[in-house]
Parts: structure tokens; sequence; C-alpha cells
């Protein structure tokens, strides 16, 4: 897929090719009309991730998209911070695709988010980035009052020496900085010395997405521009075999249809008169090869799937013998639908083509990918695609696949089309629901054994589903000895101290495409474990949270952040009549995040959920009120999933379609959330999607708690209907 | 040729009469703060506010706004506005922020009428609008601030 270097030699070209350079370069920013205007400017750019102005201003460069999770500012809180310029002269700017420069450091080479991996990734390179930076603003100083550069000290943007009530701007010390030699090693903070490393910084996307200036893919408008949508086979797998575009010729503004390997692509001159001929198109599809089965014959499949075991995750001790032997036994077994991300932004790409190549705008989360498939597909080579990375309007997953879906999509429709005028693709809400690439469906088999002290002896957790990664470029990383490492994390990583445990999974052949979804293998192994455990402490009339503080002795910070929300919470004290509880905790993308639930029901037995505690160790924190904010997100993104959403086949076709019948979490749904950060010195994890995982789980446990019975069967809209 | 106000400025557009509003601002006027999000008038993404009143215009045809007062994201002013921007601010609502000019939009249509909303007032006019990142404990607490701001 890519020719990039690895990892550690990538890191060593970046710090050697940290040399200085200056001069006159171009700056890209895009208009509120989405044209593209060069802003001349003199910067000085002591490497791939700063630029610092004459006009003092501070650029940063971050390598990671922005769809929400605040990266934008996290990056740049950081490089500020060991630059120690003044949060008022930074201004953000994303990266262009070159993995040589701004590859994942977790991904090898790859440049892309994901995983919850965008500050934890970029901790020590950003602030390497600012303190080489800030040396060599130090050592211009020095050179220019002649004066060592142990005198000299910075702060909030600005270069003093105190002795000689000498001080400049980084912006008046920028071209004498140009002309310095970078060090080769610089000494970073500590974190007591930090001044905007956790601190609430404002963060610099807010305003324009209040005022309507925030521009999206969606927004981007080139001139000569056809809009495209695609009409798609019905069944997953099917093809086109012919198409008749008669009763679309007379609908103003349609310019024509192509047949692509998606489908066929209808282009007009504006979105409306594009969604109007897709309507009045006529296509006869293939199936020979398509998905004929529905959801719930998938799912019976599954279920006798579970009765053998699948290929062993994790064998600790001998979990079968542990069981047979046990005091107490329980069984249960679990549901998973099909989900879609559904992100407010619809998938959406502009590629126009040039005489250099071609130029791509869109929501890239692995612009490494989209550049080679543009590549790829249009016949040039990766450096002759340019892509714009746009802010998105969410993503949770959709917009990372390893075949860069509505790119390589929009790439498809510009040659099938002879590329003379540059397209923009638009998928509609509908195309988005009934589009695929949905977090897997899964069915889990859970089965343990107590002891007559209530101590759980054995654990057996079998899982059967899709590989998200299998046949795709992540395959080599995520697959080992037949297992998807995707498929099962949160499950082989289970913290309690269980002395035989075993994890085993079936992967199964279905032609619906998957994906992962904020959270991915923890968006069901936290529901299934962490509600079995309920069910097992309830046989063994244990407390919940005791019997989990019992089992973490070997996982300090899963019992400290447990231990944190359960004081916060007041866990064990009595709550008001009519409320119900429900703890869980989970460890997803190396951050530990526990919950506790507080459910009530409403005159006609309607589920509300009413409050939620929220703790979580994700390290050192960059910014508490962002941190914050995306455990907000994650609670309320997996309550919306967990309560009422679900895609479902009949005979291979998706039955929803929209937000009525896929409907988000809304308003009067949301609970109060309370969040509490664990005090941690450790290097930051990740916080975008740690959120959801335990709030599925500590929500069933809490109507456990209240009607004796677990809802195994997800949504709880089919598992519990009467309490949706 | 329809002809209607947007943003306090006379616009004639030269569409079919079956095209919805929304489409007509963006395409056609090339004013993009206001959002297509579901086409259904399910999610609030495309609110625009006609003769003051907030309505989606995803589902509003643009003949039917023909000779009427059309206000976006880009237009509004006044009290209630600047109150609902400047808490939207403070309180950092926006996560991937593409629902909220919709938000926005019903938002300050909700506090020009009731500067004093209860939480059951904010319910209804607000639950029509979706927002996929659940920035909703905040827009709450925002609508609130908002209406402290034009009580001070």
């Amino acid at each position: 897929m890519t020719t990039t270097k690895t990892l550690a030699s990538s890191r060593r070209t970046f710090l050697k090719g940290a040399g200085v350079t200056t001069g006159l370069l171009i700056g890209f920013h895009i208009t509120g009309k989405g044209v593209v205007a060069a802003v001349p400017g003199q910067q000085f750019s002591p490497n791939a991730f700063v630029r610092i102005g004459t006009d003092n201003l501070v650029t940063v460069i971050a390598k990671h998209i922005e769809f929400g999770q605040g990266s934008h500012t996290g990056l740049a809180t950081i490089l500020a911070d060991e630059l120690d310029a003044s949060w008022d002269q930074i201004r953000i700017e994303s990266a262009p695709a070159d993995a040589s420069k701004y590859n994942n450091l977790f991904w090898g080479p790859y440049q892309g988010t994901g995983g919850s991996t965008a500050i934890a990734n970029s901790w020590t390179q950003l602030r390497e980035a600012g303190a080489k930076a800030r040396a060599l603003l130090v050592q211009a100083a020095s050179a220019e009052w002649n004066v060592p550069v142990s005198e000299i000290t910075v702060s909030d943007g600005v270069v003093r020496h105190e002795k000689s009530s000498k001080e400049q701007t980084f912006g008046a010390l920028s071209e004498k900085a140009s002309q310095q030699q970078v060090p080769e090693k610089v000494q970073l903070k500590t974190p007591d010395q930090f001044k905007l490393i956790g601190r609430n910084v404002n963060r610099k996307d807010i305003a324009p997405k209040t005022n309507g200036t925030a521009i999206y893919t969606l927004d981007i408008s080139r001139p000569g521009m056809v809009i495209a949508v695609v009409k798609r086979p019905p069944r997953f797998g099917g093809l086109v075999k012919s198409f008749d575009d008669t009763d679309a010729k007379g609908i103003k503004g349609y310019v024509g249809s192509v047949k692509t390997p998606r489908g066929v692509a209808i282009m007009a001159k504006n979105t409306w008169a594009a969604i109007k001929a897709r309507d009045a198109i006529t296509v006869d599809w293939d199936d020979s090869q398509a998905e004929m089965r529905g959801s719930e014959q998938i799912m019976a499949e599954y279920r006798e799937l579970a009765k053998t075991p699948g290929l062993p995750a994790r064998y600790d001790g001998d979990a079968t013998t542990a069981i047979a032997e046990a005091k107490h036994t329980l069984e249960v077994s679990y549901d998973f639908p099909y989900l879609a991300h559904a992100p407010m932004e619809t998938l959406d790409c502009v590629i126009e083509q040039t005489d250099q190549g071609a130029e791509v705008w869109t929501g890239s989360q692995i612009p490494t990918g989209d550049q080679h498939t543009v590549a790829t597909i249009l016949g040039l080579n990766p450096e002759q695609v340019k892509i714009h990375t746009q802010l998105a309007g969410g993503s949770f997953g959709r917009r990372a696949t390893s075949d860069s879906d509505m790119v390589s999509e929009a790439a498809m429709i510009v040659k099938a089309s002879k590329g003379n005028v540059p397209v923009k693709l638009v998928w509609t809400r509908e195309d988005d629901i009934q589009g695929g690439r949905y977090r897997p469906a899964y069915h889990h088999k859970l089965k343990a054994g107590l002891d007559d002290q209530g101590n759980i002896t054995g654990w057996q957790h079998s899982i059967v589903g899709q590989s998200i990664v299998a046949g795709t470029a992540f395959e080599g990383f995520l697959v080992k000895d037949g297992v998807d490492a995707t498929s099962v994390e949160g499950a082989v990583n289970l913290p309690y101290d269980i002395p035989n445990i075993s994890v085993d999974l079936t992967t199964t052949d279905v032609k619906v495409p998957v994906l992962w979804w904020r959270s991915v293998g923890s968006t069901h192994t936290a529901y299934s474990t962490e509600t079995f455990i309920d069910q097992l402490a309830s046989k063994a009339g244990k407390d919940p949270v005791d019997f989990r503080r019992s089992m973490l002795k070997d996982h300090p910070r899963h019992l400290a952040t447990l231990n944190l929300v359960a004081e916060k919470a007041n866990w064990g004290s009595p709550i008001t009549e009519g409320r119900y509880r429900g703890v869980a905790v989970h460890e997803s993308f190396s951050s530990v995040v526990a919950q506790i639930a507080e459910i009530s029901f409403d005159e006609d037995g309607v589920l509300q959920v009413e409050k939620v505690w929220c703790a979580v160790d994700c390290g050192i924190v960059v910014n508490p009120d962002v941190v914050k904010a995306q455990m907000e997100g994650g609670i309320g993104f997996g309550l919306g999933a967990v309560l009422r959403n679900a895609v479902t086949l009949d005979e291979g076709i998706v039955d929803q379609s929209n937000f009525h019948d896929y409907e988000p979490l809304r308003l009067t749904d949301m609970p109060e959330v309370d969040v509490y950060i664990v005090p941690s010195e450790a290097a930051p994890t990740g916080v975008g999607e740690p959120g959801v995982p335990p709030i599925g789980p500590a929500v069933a446990n809490a109507i456990f708690a209240a009607k004796g019975k677990m809802v195994t069967k997800l949504p709880f809209s089919e598992g519990m209907p009467d309490l949706v | 040729m329809i002809t209607f106000t947007l943003n306090n400025e006379q616009r004639s557009v030269d569409v079919d009469p079956d095209t919805p509003l929304l489409w007509v601002i963006r395409d056609e006027i090339g004013l993009t703060g206001t959002k297509f999000g579901c086409g259904a008038g399910l999610c609030g993404a495309c609110t625009v506010h006609l003769d003051g009143e907030p309505v989606r215009s995803c589902q509003t045809l643009v003949s039917d706004a023909a000779d009427l007062n059309i206000t976006t994201i880009e237009g509004i002013d006044g009290k209630a506005a600047k109150a609902i921007q400047t808490a939207w601010e403070e309180i950092e609502v926006p996560q991937c922020g593409y629902c909220q000019s919709g938000q926005i939009m019903s938002a300050t249509s909700l506090l020009a009428q009731n500067p004093k909303p209860s939480n059951e007032e904010i319910d209804e006019a607000m639950n029509g609008n979706v927002c996929r990142c659940a920035t909703y404990v905040r827009i709450r607490k925002a609508i609130h601030h908002a209406s402290d701001l034009m009580e001070a």
C-alpha cells in the first residue's frame, strides 16, 4: 500500500530533517466559498509541525483530522507548551498527505487517525518539535543580545533577558532563528512546568462552529463542479447489469450517469437534481454474488456456531474442568446487532484533476490510503495526489476504511466520466444507513463457575461474528493465528483475577461489509463481560462494586478508577425511591473508564437514564474540558445505540433507511453526566472512544438491579421492548 | 424566477419550484452554514428561520418561501442570537460542529420567544435537533446560560 519507511527510520529522518529553512512559504486556507487562496508570508519553519511568521503567529501543523474530539486543539497545546507560546498566537492547519513526516507513530508507515491515538502517538513527537523550535528562538536571542543562552527565559510568546531587560516576540526573532542550528537534544519540561497542558485552553474550532463559517467537505465548491450520487445495489455484493436513465433526462440540471464498480453514478449540476435523477433511473441488478440472508437467519447460524468452540484467543488454566467442578454455574448468551455509525455529515469527497495530478478534499482519516487509492484508480503517482483534509462532521470509525470508501468511489466516478470536471460525491442519509460498513453483529456465550465462597473459579467466553480486518491492509497487523484482535479485545484482557479463563472466536463469512465503530471490540465485549459479572455477583450474593474490587488486585488503574466513581456517586448509600443503579468498568485504547448509571421508570414503565457518574484514567490530561466532553459524548453515543439502534436485513436488504427507524439519541434521552479524572503522570492515552463501552453495561446492570432480568438481546428495544 | 429575502437581501433564483430551500441556499446562493443531515426533517441540521419561525429547510419547498424572509446561521442577529452564540462558545458546546448551526437556529428561536425556558420547554424546542456527538448536556447548559446572559 505504501513504500514509506518504518517507524524508527522515519523518526530519525524527521529529527535529521528538522534543518532550518527560511524564505517565502505559501500557506493555504479555504475561504468561505471553498476557494483555495494563497497567502504569502514570511515564515520560519523549524520542523514539519510548526511555522512561525514575522507577524508573530505560530501555525501548528496537525497530522490528525479534527472530527469532533478536539484533537487539533490538543496537538497544538502539546507543541505550544514546550514552545512557551501564548495560546492566542497559535493557529492550526491540517497537514498534507505525507507519511514520511506525518505518519501515526503507532501505525508504522501510515498517516492516519484512529484507535484514539492522536494525542498518545504525538505526545513526545510534538513536545520535541516545540522544544526544538523554542531552542532556536533562544539561540537567536542569545546571538542578538550577546548574552548566554542560560540567562534567557521564554514565556507566553515572549523571549526575555531579565538582567538587561531585553525582550522580543517570536515573530521578531523568527528570521534570525532560521539561521540557527537545531540542537540534537532538548530538555523537555517536567509536568510541574506545564503551562498550557492540563489547562482548559479554548478549543480553536469553536467560534467557526457557532457562526456557520466552519468548512466541511460538503461545503467545498470548485469551478464547473458536478454533484454525484450513486445508486448502489440493494443487496451487498450485488452488481449493475444495466440501467436506463430515460426518465432522468428531463430533469433540469441532470448531466448524465455512468456505471462504476460501486453502482450507477448520477451526475447533475446541483445536489437536488442529482437526488431526483437517481429516483428516476431504473437499474437491473445482478444478485448472483449478493448476500441473500436476513439478519435473523445470520444470528440463528451464529447461535449454532457458538455450540462448538472456536479458535483460542486466550487460554489460562482449565476453565472447562473448573466450571464442571464448580458449586454454582451460570450460562448467558447475548445477541448484538449490526450498527451504523451515522455521522451527522454523511460521506462526501471532492476530486479535481489538474495538470499536475489530482486534488482531493475530504474528511481524510487515513490520508496515506486515500492518496494511494486515488493514485491507483486515476493512474497517477501518489505524490501527484494532493489531499486537503477537511473538518469532518463526525466519523466514529466510518471514514477509516482500508479501501478509502468514499474517496475511491469519487475517483471511480472521475475516471468513468473521463474526469474533465471536478466531482463532488455526496451520500444521502439513506445511503449512509443502508451502505454497510457496520459494527458487525455478534453472538456471545459466557459460562462461569463459582465456588462455595462465591469466587469465580472458571470463565469461558465464546464469540461468534465477522472479522473487521480480514481481507484488508490491516489484516497483517491485527490477525494472529486466525484470531482478529478487534473481535476479542475487551474479552481477552478481562482484568479480573480468575484462575481459569478461556476466550475463543469463531469468525464468520457474511457479505455484509463491516467496520470499526467507536470503541470497536469493546462495543460488545464490555457489555457481555460487565453484565455477566453483575449476574455472577448476584448469584454470589455480593455487591457489584465489592465483587469487582476483590478481583482487581493486579489492576490498580481499574481499581482506582472504580473506587473514584464509587466514591463520587456515594455507591452503597441510600438513593431516591424508584431509582436504581448499575456500574461498569472497562479498559479500551489504554484508558480505563468506570461509570455508574442511575435510572428510573416513568408511569408507563419507560426507562430514563437520569444520571451517569464517570471516572477516567487517561494518563496526563492535555485538556480536562475536552476529556470531559469526550466522556459525555461517548456516553451519549453508546447509550443511543443500546437503547434502540439496530440495522436489520430482510433477505439481504437493509430494513432501516433514515433517522425515523434508526433513531439516534435525542436531548430528552441524555442523562446528566459528572466526569472525574484520575490524577496521573503517565503519558496520555486515548479519550475519543473509551467513554463508550461502559455505558451499555452500566445501564443494563441498573435494569438488572431493578427488574432482576438482564437484557441479553440488543438493543433494549428488542431485548426488553417494554422499557423503550 | 422565485424571489425571497435572505438575510435581509432580496434574492431571485431560477430553479424548479419543488427544490427544497436547503439546496437553494447551499447550491444556488452558496451559503454553506446550513447543513444537510437527513433530507427528511428528522435531524434539524438544516434549520433556518422563515419569517422568524424555525423550519426544516430540507422540507420547505423554495416555492413556499417565495416573498418571505429567510434567515440562516450567517444572518442571525439580535439579543437572543448573540446570547446563544456567546454561550455556545463559553461552554464549548460543539464537537464535530456539523449539527450546531441547526442547534443554534432552534435555540435562538426558543429564547427569542421565551427568554427563560424551563427544562421541559428546552426539551420541546430542541428534541428535533440531533447531535451524533451527543453534546446535549452542554446544549441544555448553554441555553440556560444564554438565558442568564440575556437577563444581565
